[in-house]
């Protein structure tokens, strides 16, 4: 199988490896990279737990090549807090309990961010939308939808 | 039952060609053992599955021109093959003319899917469930087509040949999905029943888009197309033509809703039975032309 030279953007800080075609984004993250913050769920697409984001886009890591990645910035949910202050989205879930056994958490936040950086104050038909690929089997979705209310708030102050 | 999905893609070699030429190329030569990909939603998970195991993947995305989408008000608008669903979906031209192609992509999966997902993939896919492809087909869609002769046009309502078959054939690429501008005051829906409200794939669907067309008896053209009912995505042509010659009533809508059914050669699957597809077509395809009919109507108010 092929191998390619490859070097992105993660979190800030450049990385060159070499990879394999059929590495996928999340198993270069989780296992060259420790940056195991991104979860593995599924791996089909379908559980949201793998998600990060790419150029500022979210994606589901599991179906992304991390050949195609080169050039590329990624950013994780180890990459959401900066200059030791956890990011309004990460401020909210704690507050407002949306955390429970915490596997979808991560992928939860990374879709949060997305969504409040499209679009600063979203109503509840656009949180729920935007949720669609991020499956929680603890909370009852409740509070995290709760917490993102409070998110967005929370930025609006910061502001 | 499925079998486990695996973390692990199987071992295949990545391929970036350079140009469309190289990648054409390089499928043709390759007939069995290539095959292109965009957002790779679709073939990652047959991969994984087992059901699929190329030895090249070609990537074709970033090849000339692919990730562009662009509307002319003569032509109409061009989607690159590699412009992937969300972009679709917030261009602000398919919000004011294809509103109707906004809506299908938005029942397509989740956000973070359709960062890659795209409507070229889904037509390329062939699925009879493909969410896309009916307001592709109603929007008389045509692909753009490189292959390894000259660069061709093909008309969508012909490219469908059977459940994962098209009439694409070795070093054949789709560059770009076309639709010509709508007819004006035209309006469209698109009712999925999936198992869930959101994001399962459809149990069947119903695309209907209608517009005022004077020179036709009813003195309106609706267009129907079906998802999921048979092994292609499906023209209800019989229930268009009743529409077109009859006065358009809820008599007239029910006959035609009933025209669609009859049309539909649904199976029985893990997602519904062939009967009860049968009549959720009718009660769909019902729903869906009132809906567009009440729209055209309170348009026609408006003016
Ligand atoms: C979790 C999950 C949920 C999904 N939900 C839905 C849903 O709700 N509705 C729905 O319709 N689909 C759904 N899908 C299927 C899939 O996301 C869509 O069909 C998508 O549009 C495929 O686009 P892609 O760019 O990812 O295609 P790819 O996987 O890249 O390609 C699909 C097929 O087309 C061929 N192909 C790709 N590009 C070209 C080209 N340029 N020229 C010629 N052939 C080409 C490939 O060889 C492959 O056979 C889902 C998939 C997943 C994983
Ligand atoms: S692990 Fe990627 S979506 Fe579930
Ligand atoms: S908190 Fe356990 S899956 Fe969401």
């Amino acid at each position: 199988m092929a191998f390619h030279e490859i070097s992105l953007t993660v979190n800030g800080s450049l990385e060159q490896v070499r990879v394999p075609s059929n590495l996928t984004l999340m198993r270069l993250l989780r296992e060259s990279l420790a940056l195991t913050g991104t979860k593995n769920g599924c791996s089909a697409g379908e559980c949201g737990a793998c998600t990060v984001l790419l150029n500022g886009e979210p994606v589901n890591s599991c179906m992304v090549l991390a050949v195609e990645c080169d050039g590329a910035e990624v950013i994780t949910v180890e990459g959401l807090a900066s200059d030791g202050q956890l990011n309004p989205v990460q401020a909210a879930m704690m507050q407002a309990g949306g955390v429970q056994c915490g596997f979808c958490t991560p992928g939860m936040l990374i879709s949060a961010r997305a969504l409040l950086d499209r679009n600063p104050d979203p109503g509840e038909d656009e949180i729920s939308e935007a949720l669609v690929g991020n499956l929680c089997r603890c909370t009852g979705y409740i509070r995290i939808l709760e917490s993102i209310k409070e998110a967005a708030k929370l930025q609006a102050t910061r502001a | 039952m499925k079998p486990q999905t695996h973390p692990t893609l199987p071992e295949f070699d990545y391929i970036k060609p350079e140009s469309l030429a190289e990648a054409s190329q390089f499928l043709a030569l390759h007939p069995d053992e290539a095959r292109p990909f965009l957002g790779g939603t679709d073939i990652f998970v047959r991969m994984r599955d087992g059901f699929l195991v190329p030895k090249f993947l070609v990537d074709v995305k970033h090849l000339d021109g692919t990730d562009a989408i662009r509307f002319d008000p003569l032509v109409g608008l061009t989607i690159g093959a590699a412009v992937n669903m969300n972009r679709v979906i917030a261009s602000p031209e398919v919000q004011k003319y294809y509103p109707l192609l906004a809506e299908a992509c938005r029942s397509v999966a989740s956000y973070q899917l359709r960062t890659r997902a795209t409507i070229a993939g889904n037509l390329c896919n062939a699925s009879p469930a493909g969410d896309t492809i009916g307001a592709c087909l109603v929007l008389d869609g045509k692909l753009q087509i490189h292959g390894t002769a000259c660069p061709r046009l093909e008309t969508l309502s012909e490219f469908f040949l059977g459940p994962g078959k098209t009439t694409l054939k070795p070093g054949d690429i789709v560059t770009a999905v076309s639709l010509p501008v709508p007819p004006g005051g035209s309006a469209g829906t698109y009712l999925k029943l999936g198992r869930n409200k959101l994001s399962d794939l459809s149990i069947v669907g119903v695309t209907v888009l209608g517009s005022p067309a004077p020179s036709l008896p009813s003195g309106f053209r609706f267009r129907i197309a079906l998802s999921s009912v048979a092994p292609i995505p499906l023209i209800a042509a019989e229930a268009e033509a009743a529409l077109a010659e009859q006065a358009i009533t809820s008599g007239s809508i029910h006959a035609a809703a009933c025209l669609a059914s009859e049309a539909s050669t649904p199976i029985d699957d893990v997602r519904g039975s062939a009967r009860y597809r049968k009549q959720m077509v009718r009660n769909l395809t019902e729903m869906a032309l009132n809906q567009v009919w009440q729209k055209l109507q309170r348009q026609d108010a408006g003016r």
